[in-house]
């Protein structure tokens, strides 16, 4: 790791101020993925400014249409809050299946959102159930904020302070696990909106990123059971291919995950 | 048994330590001023070093100095070795390029060392080695064993043309080719053993110091033979004569072979010390760096035919296999694919003619040599998955085939050098198939089918020898020293004893079982009882720990010295007790006159010794005794493994449902402990079926698994519960009749697993690792109508 200074902003204000006065700052919040990136010297931040302990981050708040769940909230929170298991307990299953208890502890909503790893798990359920991004600037939809592979709509010093989650009908996430980084190989978020629409959205195997399986939505739209995907194949063109999956592998996941996660709607 | 004695299942002396973190390893140690080192490492798989500019490292904060290979080369220091000499079929030496310590003109691999940096800290070491400017010139690299040796391929070495070390033979061509023209059923397999990283949980790590007064060196270092570390650095490296050079291989948390080897960091450690003024230069291993430089395992690509009469007997077998050794000859690499390899072809079958090629390739790669098995593996992933095949070709069943081809008169002498001692491979298989419920199998399979799975069997019966080795016979095969052990047993005048042994524990319980042994001979409590070993300055010269000898090598040289003990004790106590010397025995720590009530304690016998105020006419004082045990053959630990697998056909995923080991390890010590070493064994093994592969991008040369991100390595959630079993043969060449336990998990498992995974998708072959992906492509090619699910 290079040197840098450390910042302890008790405020979003004062974490804002002290990220437009440093040469090359960065936010820090669980650290899960930035302090490896430090260490292995792939970043050089001259200033960490540490967001976790911010109150104006932390907090779960449920209404009768939405889970609103603030950006400095832990994986390991979410995974055991009873209030998003009752209300998108596929929500709370997801956040159960991010890493390990270690980085479950530590890693945060926002830290994942900010990152947006193509194979992170949170992106498969802020744009499977069409959650807006809040920050301290604006609002984002889902299909505004990803970008594409470690790209978002965020700006330069922008921070995400909370996600809100409408609440499905129905929803449930398939996860299977690469072998090596138990990141998602090819995972998918599957929801029935309560307007009876259908959002079905993969992580982990599109080369741009968490998409929605369009086919696959349409198909369920016609049909919401696990036998409607019944010969619905995707397109290997746009998958990841790697050491772990070729594109074929992955395009078959995401029908075999969607299927089960239909499958999931039921219990 | 006693209740600490041999076959008790004490608890191990050692984990108090380690349980709570005061084990005490390499980095750990801390002598003061300690300088912190950290090597400027190629990042081309291959290029020309055209030149190197330390001067903006020098200046940079906190540096002592930075050294190149030509510094090592001005300062004399020689270059690393390969310990075993092997010839080629036409009788030529084989063909070893040089291997300094610090690369000179060429860079081989990706992460070769080209400098190295000492400074304060080792954040500014790190800062500096960026600053070391080192001009490349990339030439092209070959990863690929299937292309080293293409005429076009790029040539690594001078020494090596065609990047050929050696073309060696093993056994009868004549023959074999004889029964292969004459069998009634042919049996032909093109098999790879993927390459792996060995992943010891602590890295690798060095503190070389020298003392300008007495001219002495000092090396901390994470090591399996310290003792063979300070010969290599010694006689061939030349950093100083033995006398002036301790080697301490302190906790060394785990080695699976990968810290057997003399590698070049603790050379440059060592000589960096004396270019400072004799400051201690650490270095440790960061992950990435265990990834990119620890010597790998495996990485064979072998070509097979195995031939069967109409009786479906086994009549000969005939192997050729590619060997990639890397980018240099790593310490053992030589012996691993040939000696530790073809010696073991006759698996656990009477099979008349073998006949095996073996060529050893250089590649752009990590050197590999030594993990886990070395080089045993390879032969029973082979054998067991010929074995297999033959049986689905022959549609028979596996188990029968393979109980029609065991040997059952011992000694049995193969045509691969072997001579087996001892075994009952029918008890083994007949264990194992009890215990899995194999006749209940078609049933299993068939629920399993309802549920959407595909379910499968494997039997793997595997054989290695342990127990290296007679040092005679591996003189006579090229090997450079000796195979013996050495054991001191030293009684205190209290009573208490030292065990001073050649042997080195990393992870293994030498501290409990070689005191279990002491316990069953003298009735001492194990903790009267300290096992000292991994000190040249403390102990004899010792030839360390691998392959499974500790026990039947390093505890046979305790058993000797603990006879002369004994001896000496017997006389002692006689001449106390007023008894002729025949009628003393040793019973719970004391030593009796037989039959009747006198007697005197070890206690006394021994403070007695060392008094010296009433002994024998003639007897020197003291109790110690040393002795060396070369062994007379190798062990030879054999059994059966049974794997059973569910495979998801819509995601490839291969659930290891139920795993079953019986083994034979002959005389056990410590079952619990033989218990954790089978667990590891097989869990590394079911590693190697399912998980784990060092990948190299062909093109680059850059090592795509360099990390866990990318490369896996078993999880608790990826293992089965195992059951497990023994059987037991005494070993006949050794005083306590143990054969070896520490590889056969490892040995024995990858076939068993890939061989439930063929059967459960009907096919002939998969690559390992048997990854979802590649599973699921096999399947959609088997069942192309079936894999959408
Ligand atoms: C061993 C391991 C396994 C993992 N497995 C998984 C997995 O299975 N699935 C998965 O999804 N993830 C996984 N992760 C990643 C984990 O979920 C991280 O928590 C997450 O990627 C980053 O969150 P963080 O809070 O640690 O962010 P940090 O690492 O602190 O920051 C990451 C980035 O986000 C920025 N940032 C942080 N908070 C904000 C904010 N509020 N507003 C704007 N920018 C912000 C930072 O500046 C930085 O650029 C794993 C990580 C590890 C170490």
């Amino acid at each position: 790791m290079y040197e840098t200074t450390y910042h302890r902003p008790s405020t979003l204000a004062e974490a804002a101020s002290l990220f437009s006065g440093a040469s090359e700052a960065r936010f820090l919040a669980g650290g899960q993925t930035l302090l490896p990136t430090m260490k292995q010297r792939l970043a050089a931040p001259t200033d960490l400014i540490d967001l976790s302990r911010l109150a104006e981050l932390k907090g779960i708040e449920v209404t009768a249409d939405a889970v609103t769940i603030g950006a400095g909230t832990t994986h390991a929170t979410v995974a055991t809050s009873a209030e998003v298991a009752r209300a998108i307990p596929a929500l709370a299953k997801l956040a159960g299946l991010v890493g390990d208890p270690a980085v479950r502890h530590l890693g945060t909503l926002g830290g994942s959102l900010a990152n947006n790893d193509p194979a992170a798990d949170y992106p498969a359920a802020v744009l499977g159930l069409g959650a807006t991004v809040h920050t301290t600037k604006r609002s984002i939809a889902a299909e505004e904020y990803f970008q594409g592979l470690f790209t978002t709509a965020l700006e330069e010093g922008e921070i995400i302070t909370r996600v809100s989650f409408p609440i499905p009908a129905r929803a449930d996430y398939q996860k299977f696990r690469h072998p090596a980084s138990r990141y998602a190989l090819t995972a998918v978020f599957a929801a029935q909106m309560k307007d009876g629409s259908i959002r079905v959205a993969v992580t982990g195997a599109g080369s741009d990123g968490v998409f929605r399986a369009e086919a696959i939505e349409a198909a369920l739209a016609a049909n919401p059971t696990p036998s409607a995907l019944d010969g619905v194949s995707i397109d290997p063109a746009g998958m990841l291919a790697d050491i772990h999956g070729s594109a074929a592998y992955r395009a078959n996941l995401v029908t075999v995950m969607a299927k089960r996660a239909v499958g999931g709607w039921a219990g | 048994m006693g209740v600490e004695g041999i076959g008790a299942r004490v608890l191990r002396k050692e984990d108090k330590r380690f349980i709570t973190g005061r084990g005490r390893y390499t980095d750990d140690m801390a002598p003061s001023k300690t300088a912190q080192a950290v090597f400027v490492r190629s990042p081309h798989a291959h290029a020309r070093i055209v030149a190197i500019d330390t001067s903006r490292a020098k200046a940079a904060p906190g540096v002592i100095d930075v050294l190149t290979g030509a510094d090592l080369a001005a300062d004399k220091i020689g270059g690393l070795i390969c310990g075993w000499m092997i010839h080629s079929k036409d009788g030529t030496p084989m063909k070893a390029g040089a291997h300094p310590a610090i690369a000179r003109d060429v860079a081989r691999h990706v992460g070769d060392q080209v400098a190295i940096v000492v400074a304060e800290t080792k954040n500014q070491a790190r800062d500096a080695a960026e600053l070391v400017d080192v001009t490349y010139e990339e030439l092209p690299a070959v990863v690929d064993l299937a292309r080293a040796t293409d005429p076009d391929a790029p040539q690594i070495h001078p020494e090596a043309p065609r990047n050929i070390i050696y073309e060696w033979s093993l056994g009868d061509a004549a023959a074999t080719d004889a029964a292969l023209a004459r069998a009634a059923h042919l049996v032909t397999l093109d098999i790879a053993n993927n390459r792996l990283v060995p992943n010891a949980i602590e890295p690798r790590s060095a503190i070389g110091s020298y003392d300008p007064a007495e001219e002495h060196f000092t090396l901390y270092n994470t090591s399996q033979n310290p003792h063979v570390a300070r010969l290599v650095l010694s006689a061939f490296v030349g950093i100083a004569p033995e006398h002036k050079l301790r080697v301490v291989a302190p906790d060394v948390g785990g080695g699976f072979g990968s810290k057997i080897f003399i590698y070049p960091e603790e050379t440059a450690c060592l000589w960096a010390s004396k270019r400072i003024g004799g400051r201690p230069v650490k270095w440790t291993a960061d992950r990435s760096e265990s990834f990119m430089v620890d010597a790998h395992g495996r990485d064979h690509l072998t070509h097979a035919q195995m031939a069967f009469d109409a009786d479906h007997r086994i009549i000969g077998f005939k192997v050729a296999t590619r060997a990639n050794i890397g980018a240099y000859m790593s310490t053992f690499s030589s012996c691993v694919p040939t000696y530790l390899y073809a010696t073991l072809l006759s698996g656990q079958y009477d099979i008349p003619a073998i006949y095996c090629e073996v060529d050893a390739i250089y590649t752009n790669t990590a050197p590999v040599d030594a993990y886990r098995g070395a080089g045993r593996p390879e032969a029973t992933y082979l054998v067991e998955r010929m074995m297999e095949t033959a049986a689905r070709e022959l549609g028979v069943d596996p188990a029968e085939l393979r109980r029609k081809n065991f040997i059952r008169t011992f000694p049995h002498q193969t045509p691969v050098i072997m001579a087996y001692d001892a075994g009952d491979y029918d008890a083994t298989l007949d264990a194992a198939l009890a215990a899995a419920d194999y006749a209940g199998f078609g049933a299993r399979k068939a629920e399993a089918a309802r549920r959407g799975k595909l379910r499968g069997i494997g039997l793997s019966c595997y054989i290695e020898a342990c127990g290296i080795a007679p040092s005679a016979a591996v003189g006579s095969l090229g090997a450079g020293v000796g195979l013996w052990e050495s054991a001191e047993v030293r009684v205190n005048p209290v009573g208490t004893v030292e065990v001073l042994t050649g042997s080195h524990a990393h992870g293994q319980g030498h501290e409990t079982t070689f005191a279990q042994l002491v316990n069953d001979r003298l009735g001492i409590g194990i903790d009267k009882i300290a096992i000292v070993h991994g000190d040249t300055d403390k102990v004899q010269f010792g030839m360390g720990t691998y392959g499974s000898r500790s026990g039947a090598v390093g505890m046979s040289a305790i058993v000797k010295a603990l006879d002369k003990v004994e001896a000496k004790a017997k006389k002692i106590a006689a001449h106390l007790l007023e008894a002729d010397e025949s009628d003393i025995v040793i019973e719970d720590g004391k030593l009796k006159v037989a039959g009747t009530d006198r007697e005197k304690s070890f206690l006394e016998v021994a403070l007695a010794a060392y008094t010296g105020h009433s002994l024998p006419a003639g007897m020197e004082p003291g109790l110690k005794e040393g002795a060396f045990y070369d062994p007379t053959n190798f062990t030879f630990p054999a059994g059966t493994y049974v794997c059973e697998v569910e495979i998801d056909p819509g995601t490839g995923k291969t659930e290891i449902v139920q795993f079953v080991a019986a083994d034979d390890f002959g005389k056990i010590i410590n079952p619990m402990i033989v218990e954790g070493q089978v667990h590891g064994g097989i869990a590394q093994g079911i590693g190697q079926a399912l998980l784990e592969e060092a990948v190299y991008d062909r093109e680059s040369g850059q090592l795509m698994t360099g990390s866990y991100m990318d490369y896996a390595m078993p999880r608790a959630d990826d293992l089965p519960s195992f059951r497990l079993m023994t059987t037991e043969t005494i070993c006949p060449g050794n005083p306590l009749g143990m054969k070896g336990c520490g590889e056969a998990g490892a040995i024995g498992s990858p076939p068993a697993v890939i061989n439930a995974i063929t059967d459960a998708l009907g096919i002939r072959d998969i690559a390992m690792p048997a990854t979802p992906a590649r599973v699921w492509e096999a399947y959609r090619a088997a069942a192309p109508a079936m894999a959408a699910e």
